[in-house]
């Protein structure tokens, strides 16, 4: 095994476990729970056995399976950045109601 | 019909006085200043000069601040809204040209448009881009205007009613075109007279104006 190897799954295993706190302590729902888990035991998974991305990346036409890795983490990541800036916006208009609501109270 | 003057305004303490002045002394008396979370004395001079002032607690944007002066004005029972800069760039005399065509029914909402007397002090960059919205107007919304981006206008109460401002930045001028355009409000523009000095070239920058831009393009295809 790789030193690599070993220290994606001990990050991983960590990650896990601050999900776990959070979940006990209610400040993480049970959908939430269920997909960080999900992410992070198909962490465990390909850092444990890396030639699952191989057969991946065979299924769809790419050569090695760390490209593959790649490029589906671009991906998932432009989508939660998208995700974020559309929460973003909406709560600048929420601040800006309220602040709105607050003049004209303030007013009255 | 009672015509009541909105004047956004964020950290203009420097000019806002000059402006009230300068509006009651065209007799425009019903004045509401919209501090916009100003770090400086903006609402205490301004309420110093007899305006009506309502206060953002934070500084939410001008459209934002736009949208509090009007519904304010509303509530008052305005008959005729204008909405007019706070940094000096207005000049109180071109509302009554603003006013009329609303007085006599002739439109419900009347833009500003500096290129109609043929201005020739507008910066080049500036032109640019006034250029470039008004053909993006033209061609999103089919909206003819030669000014894409004056914050003097007058609009009937029925036409303040219904144009809604969602945005709370500069994209509000494009929104409330666009919404005229939408809910098929008739509309004219005159021409005004703005006036360019070193402080109000400071605040337009280039990047304003691609970001406005951006966002109107954007805006096409987030519905």
């Amino acid at each position: 095994m790789e030193l690599i190897q070993i220290v994606i799954i001990l990050f991983a295993l960590f990650a896990f476990s601050r999900v776990v706190i959070r979940v006990v302590k209610k400040e993480l729902c049970q959908r939430e729970f269920v997909f960080w888990s999900i992410i992070w035991v198909v962490v465990i998974a390909v850092a444990l056995i890396p030639a699952i991305t191989s057969f991946f990346a065979g299924l769809v036409g790419i050569r090695r399976g760390i490209d593959l890795a790649v490029y589906l983490g671009i991906v998932a990541l432009f989508y939660l950045v998208f995700r974020l800036y559309v929460k973003m916006e909406k709560i600048e208009s929420d601040i800006t109601t309220v602040v709105r609501h607050i003049a004209a109270k303030k007013k009255k | 019909m009672g015509i009541w003057v909105v004047v956004p305004a964020y950290n203009e303490g420097k000019t806002v006085a000059g402006v009230i002045d300068d509006l009651h002394k065209h007799g425009y008396k019903s004045i509401i200043v919209v501090d916009d979370g100003s770090r400086d004395n903006t609402s205490g001079l301004a309420e110093a000069e007899g305006a009506t002032v309502l206060r953002h607690i934070t500084n939410r944007g001008q459209g934002a601040a736009l949208k509090t002066g009007i519904d304010h004005a509303l509530s008052q029972g305005a008959g005729i809204i204008v909405t007019f800069d706070a940094d000096g760039q207005h000049m109180a005399e071109d509302i009554s040209r603003l006013v009329e065509p609303v007085r006599l029914k002739k439109a419900d909402a009347v833009l500003g448009s500096r290129f109609l007397l043929n201005q020739n002090n507008v910066p080049f960059i500036r032109r640019l881009f006034l250029k470039a919205g008004a053909l993006l107007f033209r061609m999103l919304y089919g909206v003819k205007l030669t000014d894409s981006h004056n914050g003097l206008r007058a609009l009937s109460r029925s036409a303040a009613e219904r144009i809604s401002i969602r945005s709370s930045g500069m994209e509000h001028a494009s929104e409330i075109v666009e919404e005229i355009a939408k809910k098929q409000i008739s509309y004219l523009e005159v021409p005004v007279t703005i006036t360019y000095s070193d402080y109000t070239i400071r605040h337009g920058s280039i990047f304003h104006g691609f970001k406005i831009l951006f966002k109107m393009l954007i805006k096409q295809f987030i519905r």
